[in-house]
């Protein structure tokens, strides 16, 4: 297969096994690439591309620019913090208005689930879903998978245990669907009160003890709490959740094999995952955000290959 | 579909020795040269005249890389089909080498354009030169001429030049295939 399923790429739901090994096949040459002295080829130089953020990130959109510049096309930024949005235009307004500008493609990263597809069905354009709320992360998930298909070798068949506030996380929706499609076994853990009461259903394994968790699994990737999504407390203290849901190196140690630690980041230090682990040869965080250009750049040359002229 | 023998194993092989030799008249020890094979076809022409280089006129270590040229074609959204990418395999700089462009057919020359952009990723090269097994005359889109060429060929728009290798097809020889 030489091409996606897909026109946009709105969550891992809606695609197919094959569609994540082209776009790691076409990652492998893009880390090639940037990898390069010179780390740009020419490829998508006649596209546009619109960033769309109506929430903050730094991570993502820094990774999605510089995957899109890598590939030479024209990059327009947009924060809804200094747009008309806070004047009360529509989101298909401020899309469409973007699109006169002859865009190509979008990259929306937006507060409420299902803003990708929504857009998909009102405006001509790719889309690609930068993260929607609690719902999905599809670009976060794959690169996730690449790192693990990195280190480990191939997914199939690992066991990773997604650690911490699955409630408000729409990096686990889209790893859990993403790790399932490429055969790997999926664990959540957490506090009861930020495991979603279904999450069953998904075909996932639940645990609340971080020890069981980590003795099960080949690979950990932990969550960060989201304060800012939270409306109540989830539990009682910071402290508190530190101590049942911190992986820390004593942990780590007392372990008998060697696991692989993930983290999307941002860290929060001394919370969910101590300094000396963040840091230490077992955690592949760097190798996922140098990842996240790549397949960042594999998932848009994808997707504008199928833009017609 | 029919198709005609152009080269047979034994002319391939002749032509291949009388390039390396081209190769050699103008490089000498190959101490500040390169070779480059063109993904995807490319690469062979390119191994065999390393080993030609290396075994029969015992010259020491050539330098070899392999280039692939998708992502700077010209042609990204123009075809039906999606390019395929190859690998590409430089582990080395080419700045102030001497570099040279191994393909096995030319035809508009338009990939040979897309490998000399393809090739500033890795450095400036002191010069570039370019060898193919087989040019086909009068079907330039642009103006670009090999340095060496194993065998001109008079073909219409409509036929194929075809080289197959014993590595992966089983023989070498090549064919003019009429569509």
């Amino acid at each position: 297969m030489s091409e996606l399923s897909v026109n946009h790429l709105l969550g891992i739901k809606y695609l197919k096994r094959e569609d994540i090994n082209l776009i790691f096949e076409t990652a492998d040459h893009f880390k090639e690439v940037i990898n390069r002295p010179i780390k740009k080829v020419p490829s998508l130089r006649d596209v546009t591309i619109a960033n769309l953020f109506f929430e903050n990130s730094t991570r993502t959109k820094l990774s999605f620019e510089l995957a899109e510049k890598r590939l030479s096309a024209d990059v327009i930024n947009f924060s809804a913090s200094q747009s008309s949005v806070k004047k009360g235009e529509t989101l298909i307004d401020t899309v469409n208005n973007i699109l006169s500008m002859k865009v190509d493609m979008v990259v929306m990263r937006h507060p409420n689930p299902g803003a990708g597809v929504f857009l998909s069905n009102h405006v001509k354009a790719s889309i690609i879903n930068a993260g929607d709320g609690a719902h999905e992360h599809p670009t976060q998930a794959l690169l996730d998978s690449y790192s693990i298909r990195e280190k480990l070798g191939e997914v199939a068949g690992k066991k990773v245990v997604i650690v911490g506030d699955i409630l408000h996380s729409r990096v686990a929706l889209s790893n859990i669907f993403a790790l399932q499609l490429q055969g790997a076994e999926v664990m959540v853990c957490g506090p009861k009160t930020l495991l979603p009461k279904h999450i069953a259903s998904l075909g996932v394994k639940v645990e609340t003890n971080l020890r069981k968790a980590l003795e099960w699994c080949d690979v950990a990737n932990m969550l960060r709490v989201q304060n800012e999504r939270m409306d109540i407390s989830y539990f009682p203290s910071t402290r508190e959740y530190a101590q049942q849901f911190q992986l820390n190196k004593n942990l780590l140690e007392s372990l008998d094999k060697e696991i692989t630690i993930m983290h999307p980041g941002p860290i929060n230090r001394g919370v969910e995952i101590t300094s000396d682990v963040a840091d230490s040869g077992q955690a592949i965080i760097l190798d996922q955000v140098e990842n996240g250009v790549a397949v960042r750049m594999a998932v848009i040359y994808l997707l504008a290959s199928k833009i017609k002229q | 579909m029919s198709q005609k023998v152009l080269l047979s194993a034994k002319e391939i092989n002749i032509i291949l020795h009388r390039l390396a030799c081209q190769l050699i008249e103008n490089h000498l020890d190959f101490k500040d040269t390169v070779l480059i094979g063109i993904q995807p076809r490319g690469v062979r022409v390119a191994e065999r005249l390393k080993s030609i280089l290396e075994t029969d006129y015992h010259i020491k270590e050539v330098k070899l890389g392999y280039l692939d040229i998708t992502f700077f074609r010209d042609d990204f959204r123009r075809g039906e089909k999606p390019l395929e990418a190859n690998k590409t395999r430089i582990d080395f700089l080419v700045e102030g080498k001497k570099v040279v462009f191994i393909d096995d057919v030319l035809y508009t020359g338009r990939s040979i354009r897309a490998a000399l952009t393809a090739i500033q990723s890795f450095g400036r090269p002191e010069e570039i030169e370019l060898l193919t097994l087989i040019d086909r005359r009068f079907s330039r889109h642009l103006p670009i001429q090999p340095d060496y060429r194993g065998r001109q060929v008079d073909a219409i728009n409509e036929e194929k030049v075809k080289v197959t290798w014993k590595e992966q097809e089983g023989e070498d020889t090549v064919f003019l295939v009429n569509k």
